[in-house]
């Protein structure tokens, strides 16, 4: 009854004028397979899979379904032909409804060209209670958490018939509990005999979910693996020289407590607390990360640190002085560095040059200012000093740092942000969309930065980032502090505790699950190497 | 029919979601204003010293038949300080709430806004009339006036809600009109038939289009721009045409027979409808026509999901095969073709030839009816009757000798417009991919 379908791509190639994304790749899909493409950020994977959707058409190469040349002209040919692709952006309209998202484009109608939404939502209700989705078909998608979110747009695909579904860097937005779900359901759905396109840079989802690995590196493929291989060994082919996934850090050495949070509360335009009630200390020369699915309230936190938002209660001090109330300027002039989340939008004038950026903070003051007059000499000077210490891998410092890659990008709002004494170091997303080789560099920053006595603030929705760098680690759920937990913690009570349940309860229900967390194969694949 | 005043315009879209949709916004982050309960307070205030306390002591009359009612019914007689009084005591207490739900932090329901407004209208009314030398109007003229003055607007704000919901700003509503009425007039003259004007007039107002999606879509340029320069390039070339063509010959080029009021037997006494529904020109008829297609085809027909899924989120259009910028071009060019026929309303229904600039703005003021509305069709219309009533209100409230300058009075359509749209739309939320060009990849 299942049609299985074989799908390869052979010798594609993409070119974006000079820039060559996709060269010569061939993959071979073995129907009912779970196939992983593993790649860092930027290395091919999206633009190969946007190919095969026919987003793009390739430069060369062809595309076969069942041993049969393909040509798709848009990603409605090839939805016809079977493939279905979730995309990392959900494509889903925000103020439709999942019925009317489903329906999109594959609409069933009455006579006239009216909409029949009823067969939609049947079809969805029948999906839904096959695989356990528990969709609402009348829901808004806006209202959704992004786990559903991302259940309707598998819904989508399904609906559509894919015997081929592509999974676009699918865990990037879930809790470790979404994602060992989502892992089940990926499981499900090859058994019942759609194959599976899983493209990823976590290695830990792979090994645990993969038949197949390719692994794409500067968009060639550079040969497959196996899942049973070590996570350092994947991890290298990956990068394509030897790496070390674990930091090399030495025990932190906490001193007196300099940075106190008291009662912090935060209250958005519409009255809601989107930080409520948070107390915490950070002591000189230790690492405090923050952990929490995003969007519970770690933007806002931050924000309130350096003076950003509008309605804050409680209380921030640094070196026993107040910082509720203050102007941004008067924070920064306190001592605080801080790298925000998204370095394009927060971090960076794209447009600006990066020597430029590097003086943002500084531009008015001495020595890179005279009177009302910049002086461009130490401007440059800085800027060399700056790249050659953090590695920017550019030509010059005068061109836009708008042009650089995400990592070399993050590592000038480092270098900015570093280069000066600091009373507080907060970094968000420090490493969001970096390639590992600059993840290292950057992780041994951050601590060097600790070691020198400051105490460091990160936020990040990285599990094993968090895990890596942080002396202790506080969870945010909702806009509240669910617990603060020593290093070394279990990734499954971090999970828990994500998703708001309390450190000793999360405890203990670890301890009662853990067989069966074992069994699933995706929390411990990754400790053993890790450890 | 105030029932399907109200209903489709709290979700600012889907009439069949709107309580999700409220709770949305409630709950979706976005901030909850003084604004609008401010603005309420100074207005009731305003209607309580004004409308109520220097409200006239003489009885105002409206009249509700007209002579050629089939059956009819007794005029509203009421004293016009103690009805200010009453109408502003009410006002009042409506702000009182929108100010209570405010420390509550929850939005101002579109509900109170509508009724406030009535409120407002029946109040100024009663302080405009009352004050007049012959204190008497007909209701029933002021309404059917309203909606004849209304029928360009409501035209031109489809225009707009057809663009904006597929994703295109389309400020060139103006210059839509004005080829639509210059075109009309030309064609009507020579062919000496009104039905083939106000085809042409579909045609010229869809070639207006045309460029704006050529530019807009295809070179990426800014629509605002594209729109503005439309309007200047459209005034320029019906104004020269005017004045070298047709004022040479204005039997040939400038007499076009108009489209006759056709009314329907019976229907048409009925008192104050009667005369709305059942006693229009070819093009009124239309408009109802078109409003109900426009409202119908967005949100129940396949057409209108990929529509609006085009103006919200192009790139999820796309991946679902759905040609995004095939779509906004048709659309755009159906836009234009209503507006199109919208301005044939100026030369072959309201005058019978075209002179210089005839829509005399009221393109922008279809824009402004288009957002009052909320981006709906339905929603449009009555912000549109609005404006409309707001014009023949204050031409014929000179007429019965108010107190009031009529220079202040002609100003009333354009206070209503800015007070509208700036003050009482609320939280009303554009599509999200308007303005925005879509570029693959």
């Amino acid at each position: 009854m299942v049609r299985v379908l074989k799908l390869e791509l052979r010798g594609i190639t993409k070119r974006f004028g000079s820039l060559l994304a996709n060269d010569h790749i061939d993959v071979v899909v073995e129907p009912g397979q779970i196939h992983c493409l593993l790649g860092e950020n930027g290395a091919g994977k999206s633009t190969l899979m946007n190919v095969l959707y026919g987003l793009y058409e390739p430069s060369e190469g062809e595309i076969l379904i069942d041993d049969k040349p393909v040509s798709f002209r848009g990603p409605g040919d090839a939805m016809a032909a079977g493939i279905g692709m979730v995309h990392q952006h959900f494509m889903l309209v925000p103020v439709f409804t999942v019925a009317e998202n489903v329906a999109l484009g594959a609409e069933t109608t009455k006579a006239g060209g009216f909409l029949n939404l009823e067969d939609t939502r049947q079809k969805i209700r029948q999906i839904s209670d096959r695989y356990g989705f528990d969709v609402d078909p009348d829901a808004l998608v806006e209202d959704l958490p992004v786990g559903v979110q991302q259940r309707v747009e598998i819904i989508k695909a399904l609906v559509r018939d894919a015997r081929v579904l592509i999974l676009d860097e699918p865990t990037a937005v879930l809790t470790p509990q979404e994602t060992d779900e989502l892992l089940d359901i990926m499981r499900q759905l090859k058994s019942s005999g759609t194959s599976i396109v899983f493209i990823s840079h976590k290695l830990r989802e792979v090994k645990a979910v993969s038949d197949t690995i390719t692994v794409i590196r500067r968009g060639k493929v550079v040969g497959s693996a196996d899942p049973g291989d070590s996570t350092t060994a994947l991890a290298s082919m990956m990068v394509g020289r030897a790496v070390s996934l674990t930091l090399d850090k030495a025990p932190a050495n906490p001193k007196e407590k300099t940075f106190q949070v008291k009662d912090l509360t935060v209250i958005a335009p519409n009255g809601q607390h989107t930080v409520d009630g948070i107390s915490f200390e950070i002591a000189r020369g230790e690492i405090l990360a923050v952990a929490g699915v995003q969007g519970n309230g770690q933007t806002e936190l931050t924000e309130a640190i350096l003076g950003l938002q509008e309605r804050v209660q409680g209380s921030i001090q640094l070196d026993n002085v107040e910082l509720v109330g203050r102007s941004v300027k008067d924070v920064l002039n306190a001592g605080v560095g801080f790298v925000p989340e998204d370095r394009s939008v927060d971090g960076l004038i794209g447009t600006f040059s990066i020597a430029e950026n590097l003086v943002l903070d500084r531009y008015d003051q001495p020595p890179f200012a005279k009177g009302i007059s910049m002086s461009p000499a130490k401007v440059q000077e800085n800027a060399k000093s700056r790249i050659d210490e953090f590695d920017v891998r550019t030509t010059s410092g005068l061109l836009a740092a708008g042009t650089l890659s995400g990592g070399n990008q993050q590592k000038v709002v480092m270098a900015r942000e570093l280069s000066r004494p600091l009373r507080l170091f907060i970094a968000s997303q420090p490493t969001r969309g970096v390639d590992v080789g600059s993840i290292e560099f950057l992780h041994k920053r951050i601590v060097a930065e600790r070691d020198q006595g400051t105490p460091v603030m990160i936020i990040s929705t990285e599990l094993d980032e968090v895990m890596e760098l942080a002396d202790r680690i506080a969870v945010l759920y909702k806009g509240k502090l669910v617990g603060i937990v020593p290093a070394g913690t279990g990734r499954d009570v971090l999970g828990l505790m994500m998703a708001g349940i309390s450190p000793d309860d999360a405890a203990s229900a670890d301890r009662t699950g853990s067989a069966a967390a074992d069994s699933r194969g995706t929390s411990s694949a990754e400790g053993g190497d890790h450890a | 029919m105030s029932a399907t005043a109200t209903s489709p315009l709290p979700g600012g879209g889907m009439p069949g979601t709107v309580p999700e949709a409220e709770a949305a916004q409630a709950t979706s982050g976005k901030p909850v204003l003084w604004k609008t309960p401010v603005l309420l307070s100074v207005l009731g205030i305003v209607a309580f010293i004004f409308f109520g306390l220097m409200g006239s002591a003489q009885t105002a009359r409206f009249g509700i038949s007209t002579s050629e009612d089939f059956f009819q019914l007794p005029a509203l007689e009421i004293p016009a300080m103690a009805g200010g009084i009453a109408l502003s005591i009410l006002m009042l207490g409506l702000a009182a709430y929108a100010v209570y739900l405010k420390t509550k932090s929850r939005p101002v329901a579109a509900w109170l806004t509508i009724t406030f407004t009535v409120l407002f209208v029946a109040a100024f009314l009663l302080w405009v009339v009352g004050g007049a030398r012959t204190p008497s109007i007909s209701l029933a003229g002021l309404i059917a006036g309203s909606v004849t003055l209304a029928v360009p607007l409501v035209f031109g704000s489809l225009s707009g809600v057809l663009c904006e919901r597929v994703g295109v700003v389309n400020i060139a509503i103006e210059g839509q009109l004005l080829g639509g009425a210059f075109t009309a007039a030309i064609v009507a003259s020579i062919t000496q038939n009104p039905f083939v004007g106000l085809l042409a007039a579909a045609v010229a107002g869809a070639a207006v289009s045309m460029v704006l999606a050529v530019f807009s879509i295809r070179y990426l340029v800014n629509q605002i721009i594209v729109g503005v320069v439309l309007n200047v390039l459209v005034s320029g070339v019906t104004g020269f045409l005017f004045s070298t063509v047709m004022q040479a010959d204005k039997a040939t080029f400038n007499s076009p027979p108009g489209l006759d009021i056709v009314e329907i037997p019976i229907l048409s006494g009925i008192p104050i409808l009667g005369p709305i529904l059942f006693k229009q020109s070819v093009v009124g008829y239309l408009m109802y026509v078109a409003v109900i297609v426009v409202w119908v085809g967005l949100f129940k027909t396949k057409w209108g999901l990929r529509v609006r899924a085009v103006g919200e989120h192009p790139q999820a259009a796309d991946t679902m095969g759905i040609k995004v910028n095939a779509t906004r071009f048709w659309n755009v060019t159906l836009g234009g073709a209503i507006a199109g026929i919208g301005g044939s309303f100026f030369t072959l229904v309201a005058i019978d030839s075209f002179t210089k600039e005839i829509s005399g703005g009221r393109g922008f003021i279809a824009l402004a009816a288009l957002i009052f509305g909320r981006w709906n069709p339905i929603g449009a219309f009555f912000a549109a009757l609005l404006f409309g009533f707001a014009d023949n209100l204050q031409s014929i409230v000179t007429i019965i000798g108010t107190p009031v300058p009529s220079q202040f009075m002609a100003m009333l359509p354009y206070l209503v417009t800015v007070l509208a749209v700036a003050g009482l739309v609320g939280r009303s939320r554009p599509p999200a991919a308007s303005g925005i060009p879509y570029v693959k990849g």
